[in-house]
Formats: structure tokens, sequence, C-alpha cells
């Protein structure tokens, strides 16, 4: 009875706190999180605190999406709390530090050193692979675990840090999914390919080619524009004399939008798709009715798509539906808790081992990491432009994919 | 065939915008031999402005045309006040100083508006609310759109108007007197700070309106759109010889059309694989994949610098321009 008091308390506590933090947003939230400590009644148990981080930006332009993601984590740990966890034969107390990187690069690597400082265990974040690349080396020479559940820059895990981790499928990952998606579902036997000539339209490009060349497509000559270019007319004019079935851009909506819209006045039929650059409602904005029927892929799964039990918590806790990559952080806060309960402790050297090996059935599905701390098999979301919003019609998981319907089945309701 | 037509349709729709663009910097360089690098700056003004006054009305019931008519008609005189206030405030003081000067002074300006744009309009690529319905007409095997047969005539009359203003006007005469020989027509009774407020104004206004016809026709708007758009415009004014007004127009269209011609074949063209005979390297390179591409489409910007190039070491005073030697 005492117990499920405590667990109300906190819950009640914590949600005051999020309520508050939700109001005004300058007034660090952080500085609330000792206080929860103090009001605490004395647990039966000696009890033992222990310090998470998580890293999003709380101020700016995705403010919404830092906010999305800082309640996933939270909900976990408030959860956590509830269950009364032993750790090392004491009741562990979870307390997330929570902090705003603006999405800034410079700023991502002062809240990193300083969560370092605060001694946090973990860390859930950062939302943005721009503030989490710079901020990595901050938490590997601490060695404390990191798992970002929206960064999906490769290079994140590609730098040899043992303790970085994500949930989320990385950029590279897309390329391969949208193509076996366009091949198996539109059978093109012609497919022209075009990219922004930047890092990242240039990659995704890459791989979708290779994919489609493995698949016996045909692939025209590469087209390129910049990551400025608004007149496509030249480049699409020679395309529509070669008729391909389907076109594919890497690059952003700033640039792919014009290219869908003038591809389609000048009479071209294939199916326009993009990554998630270009994935977005803006499309239609910049490119009015041309972009409807385009295809696009996003890294991970939309939030309605993960599990029943976390969405009616979510939705139960905050009051509003989870926006992005809740579903992502609140499995990124579990994993570290569920690791600790495994290790039986919350030193990051002891329960590192314990989370690299981990199989773990979260709010997203199973997840399990590979060497390099990339999730296993992860998610790849097929959308399609449907009366002016991009619509979930697929779910591409270790190659295979499945109508997103099926997906949600398999999800357990959704 | 089609194909062929279609990138002409296309370089021809491109060129017509730069033309205009271009008649901004060669009538102020035919006047003061200044070159204004801030009129691309200007045009992009004329878009911003122009993007507001649409996004604002775009919802309230009105039909799409009159919605961008009354947003051309709020660029226009923005951008007619910019220019004024560029022309009054970073150009004049400095009319007498050695030429390097003003010209200094005219990066500086782009450089001022560009971020003032910025500021006022952010960062963001704006999307332009897609009122006008696109309706796309056949032409030989060529699609052409209502909005490109628009920007065509549009841009035709105000040439055409522009013409008629220089050479039939007082105005005009003026001007061209100017043009000649400022201290001249100084004694004859022209007003000469009144001659290049005005040549700066006319300019200002046809750039707004080709900012509002770029932004319409592509749907967006950038705070930075007008450093590529006015450089191209430059280089066509260069082609056709700058201070020369039929120049300009030749100049932007010709170049709108290489340009589209450029990128559509300059992939093939430049495919090594069509003479894979000539080495052993190569047919093994062309076995394995069919196109070795040495110069793909998106060199198509560089094609506007490559004829500036080339016009300025063959002929320097431009296609139409033999003026231009006398008065350097």
């Amino acid at each position: 009875m005492k117990n499920t008091n405590l667990a109300l308390t906190l819950i009640a506590f914590a949600t005051a706190a999020a309520l508050a933090g939700c109001g005004k947003e300058e007034a660090k939230p952080v500085a609330k999180a000792p206080e929860a400590k103090k009001e605490a009644p004395p647990a039966p148990t000696p009890s033992l605190e222990i310090k998470l981080g998580h890293v999003a930006p709380l101020t700016g332009q995705i403010a919404h999406l830092g906010k999305d993601n800082e309640n996933g984590a939270q909900l976990a740990i408030d959860e956590a709390n509830g269950a009364q966890i032993k750790i090392g034969g004491k009741t562990a107390k979870f307390v997330l530090l929570k902090e705003d990187d603006q999405a800034d690069a410079k700023q991502g690597t002062t809240v990193a050193q300083k969560l370092v400082d605060a001694k946090v265990v973990g860390v859930v974040g950062h939302l943005n692979s721009g503030t989490s690349i710079p901020a990595s080396p901050i938490y590997n020479q601490a060695g404390i675990p990191v798992i970002s559940g929206s960064a999906t820059n490769p290079k994140l895990t590609e730098q040899g840090f043992k303790q970085q981790f994500r949930v989320v499928a990385r950029d590279d990952q897309q390329g391969p999914a949208i193509a076996s998606y366009l091949a198996g579902e539109k059978n093109p036997k012609l497919v022209a390919v075009i990219d922004d000539a930047t890092a990242y339209g240039e990659g995704i490009a890459n791989e979708v080619e290779k994919t489609l060349k493995a698949a016996k497509i045909k692939v025209l000559p590469r087209e390129k524009g910049t990551d400025k270019t608004t007149d496509w007319k030249a480049v699409l004019t020679k395309l529509k004399g070669r008729n391909p079935d389907a076109i594919f851009y890497g690059g952003m909506d700033a640039t792919g939008g014009p290219l869908v819209k003038q591809g389609r006045e000048l009479g071209i039929k294939a199916v326009f798709s993009f990554g998630d650059g270009a994935c977005t409602d803006k499309m239609t904005e910049l490119a009015g009715q041309a972009a409807e029927g385009m295809l696009c892929s996003q890294a991970g799964i939309p939030p309605q798509a993960a599990s029943k039990r976390f969405l009616d918590s979510y939705k139960k806790k905050f009051n509003v539906d989870p926006i992005l990559y809740a579903p992502f952080t609140y499995d990124a806060a579990n994993l570290i808790i569920e690791a600790m309960k495994q290790a039986n402790s919350a030193d990051p050297a002891k329960y590192l081992p314990v989370l690299q090996k981990i199989s773990f059935a979260g709010s997203t599905g199973k997840i399990e990491f590979d060497d390099k701390g990339d999730r296993k098999n992860a998610e790849i979301t097929i959308f399609t432009m449907k009366g002016g919003k991009i619509d979930p019609i697929a779910v591409v998981k270790g190659g295979k994919t499945s109508s997103y319907a099926e997906f949600l089945k398999s999800m357990g309701g959704g | 065939m089609d194909i062929f037509l279609q990138q002409v349709i296309n370089g021809l729709t491109l060129g017509s915008v730069y033309a205009i663009v271009a008649l901004g910097y060669t009538m102020v360089y035919g006047i003061i031999q200044l070159i204004n690098f801030a009129h691309g700056e200007v045009v992009m003004i004329g878009a911003m402005v122009a993007f507001t006054v649409i996004t604002v009305l775009a919802g309230g019931g009105m039909p799409p045309l009159v919605v961008v008519l009354i947003g051309t008609a709020c660029a226009v005189p923005v951008c007619v006040l910019v220019g004024y206030s560029m022309e009054r405030l970073a150009y004049r003081p400095l009319r007498r100083a050695p030429r390097l000067a003003p010209l200094i002074t005219a990066i500086g300006v782009s450089i001022i508006l560009q971020h003032l744009a910025m500021l006022v309009w952010s960062r963001n690529v704006l999307a332009f609310p897609q009122i006008i319905r696109t309706e796309i007409y056949e032409l030989a095997g060529a699609a052409i759109t209502n909005v490109q047969i628009a920007i065509l005539a549009i841009c035709m009359l105000m040439m055409l108007g522009l013409a008629l203003l220089v050479y039939r006007t007082r105005l005009g005469t003026a001007m061209r007197a100017t043009a000649q020989n400022p201290q001249v027509a100084g004694l004859m009774g022209v007003d000469i700070n009144r001659v290049i407020a005005a040549t700066f104004v006319i300019g200002a206004a046809l750039g707004a309106v080709a900012g509002v016809m770029v932004g319409t026709y592509y749907g967006v708007a950038q705070y930075t759109m007008g450093s590529l758009l006015g450089l191209k415009a430059f280089s066509a004014a260069v082609l056709g010889g700058i201070g020369n007004i039929p120049g300009a127009m030749v100049g932007g269209l010709l170049l709108g059309v290489v340009e589209a011609l450029g990128a559509g074949y300059i992939g093939d063209f430049t495919d090594l694989c069509k003479v894979a005979g000539v080495s052993d390297w190569l047919t093994e390179r062309c076995a394995a994949d069919p196109h070795f591409i040495l110069f793909g489409s998106n060199y198509q910007d560089v094609f506007a610098f490559v004829v500036l190039i080339l016009v300025l070491v063959l002929r320097p005073s431009g296609l139409l321009g033999e003026r231009v030697g006398e008065r350097a």
C-alpha cells in the first residue's frame, strides 16, 4: 500500500514538474529534479539515486520535437520509479536531468560536459545528429553510455565509441529501403536517380542506385543539381526523353518540391520518390497537387505505430499524442534501466557490456544492437503523399516490406 | 526533336527573366558606368514582398490572378524605394570618386540588403502559395504552361515598353544624352541627378516584376536567391554588350537557351563511352557501366560563366555593344 502511495506521489510530482516545464520553458526544468528528491517520503529499503541525462532542443524551431523526446524518456523514468526496481539491493530512484542543446553544436558540447560533471550514468539523446556527433567524444571520454532515439547520421556510430548507441535507423539504411520498396511494389524497368551533390543527397542516391542495380533494374546515368537548384527543367526535359518509370531524388524538400512540380509540368508520368529530406508536408506547399502520390522514406516508425501500451500511458500522462520520436526515447531510457537491472548495477562499466548484448522488447519492437551500436534490423517507413499530408503505407525491416496495416497488427493494435 | 524544342522553351522562359534583370544592370552601367551588384538583391526583395502579400491574401477568396497582381503592385513600389535610396545614399556621394569605390560600395549594399532580408523573412526557404493553377499546353510535342506563356509575354511587353521609353520619350532622350556625356547633357539643361535616379527606379521596378515571376514560376523564395540570379543576369548583360539595352535583351534570351541546352546535352556529349574504342581501359570501363560521363547536368550553372569568360576574351564589347571601348 505504502509503495503505491509513493509511486503515486512521485508520478503526480513528476507530472507537475513536466507541466510547469511546459508553461515556462526558459525556467530550467533541471532545477525541479532535486526538489522531487526532497519531497519524496523515505523509502522502506535504502534508496539509490541514479541520475540520467536527456538532451534535446527545448527552445527554437524544433522545440516541440525536443519536448516530445523528453516526454518519452520521462515516461520511462516515471514508470521505472513506480515499479520500485531493486539494483544492488537498494531501491533505485531514477532522476532525469533535462538539458536544452538548442539544436546547436556548440551548446550540445556544453550541456554534454554539464551532464558529465553532474555525474549522470547514462544519457538519452541528443535529438539532432548535428549535436549528437560533437557531443559524443565527451561522453565517450567519461565512459557514459548514450542512446539516441532520433539521430540518424551514420557518422554517429562510425567513430568507434563503444558506449554510443541509437535505436533509430541510420540514413544509409533508408536508401536500400526505399529502393527495395520501389523495386518490389512499382516494378520499374528504368529508374532515373538525381541528387543535390551534398553528402546527404549523394549518399542516399548512391545507396538507392546500388540497391536498384542489384535488383536488375536499369538506372540512367546520374543527374545532379545543387542544394540551391530551383530550375530542374533542363534535367527533367532530358529525362523525359529517356522515359523512366520512376525518379528518385536525394535532397531536401526545398529543392525536391520544385523538382516534382516541374516534372509534372513537363508531363513526366514517372513515380517520384525521395528520402527523408523531402519526406515532409512542405512538399505539398512547394509543389501543390504535383506532390500527390509521391513516395518517400523516413527512419523509424511513425509514433502512432508504437505499442498500444506506450501510446495509452503517454496520452494519459501528458494529455497529448506523441509527435515523432517519443517512442524511441522511451525505449532508449528503458534500455538503460533494463541493462542496469540485468547487471544489478548502475555503474556504466558494469552495465555497458549488458547493454551491448541486450535483447529488449520495446515500444518500437525488438531492440538489439550490432557491433557499432546501431539497432539491428531497424525499421524504415515508406510514406506516400495523400491529400497534402504524408501517409505511412509500408514498413521495411531487414529488407522485408510489410504493409503499414500488417505492421500495426504485428505491433499489437495501434 | 520535341526534347530539343522543350529545352528551347525552358531556356526562353528562363532567358526572358535574365533579360529583364540584365536590363537593370545595363541601364545603370550605360549611364554612370557602375556595375550595381545589388541589383540581384532588389529582385530578391521583390519576390519576398510579393511572397508576404500573396501569402496574406491567398486564403481571402480573391481570384488568384488579382492576388498576384496585388502582390506585384506592392513589390514594385518597395523595390523602387530600395533602388532610389541606394542610389541616393550609397552611390550619389561617390559619383566623383575613383571607379573602384562605388563598385565596392555596390557589393556592400548587396550584402546589407541580403542580410536585412534574412532578418525580415528568416533563413528558411519560403514556399510561394500555389494559387495559380498550372495549365499545360502541347506545342509540337513539347509542354508549355500558362505561367511560362505569361512570363514570356510580360517580359516581351516590358522590353517593348522600355524600348519605347528610351527611344520615344523626353526622359529617354535625357537618359541617352546623359549616357553619352553627362557634363554636356548637364550643360544642355538635363537634370543629371533626376535622370540617374530615374534609371535606378526603372531598373528596380523591372527587377521587382522579375522577382515576382521567378517566385511564382518556381514556387520558392529565399533571401539568397538574388545572388546567383544577379550574377547570371550580369553575365547576360555583358554577353549582349554592357550598357546596350537591346544587347541585354538578346544576351538574356541567348544565355537562357545556352544554359538549358547545355545542361540538357552536356552529359551526352561528354559521355566517354561514345568513343569507347580509343583505349582498352575505356572499353573495359564502359563494358561494366555503359556511361562514363565527364560533365553532368550539375554543370548547368557553369555555362553562364563560361559564356561570360568567352565573351570577355573574344569580344570584350559584347555581341551588340560597340561603344564600350571608347568609354572605358
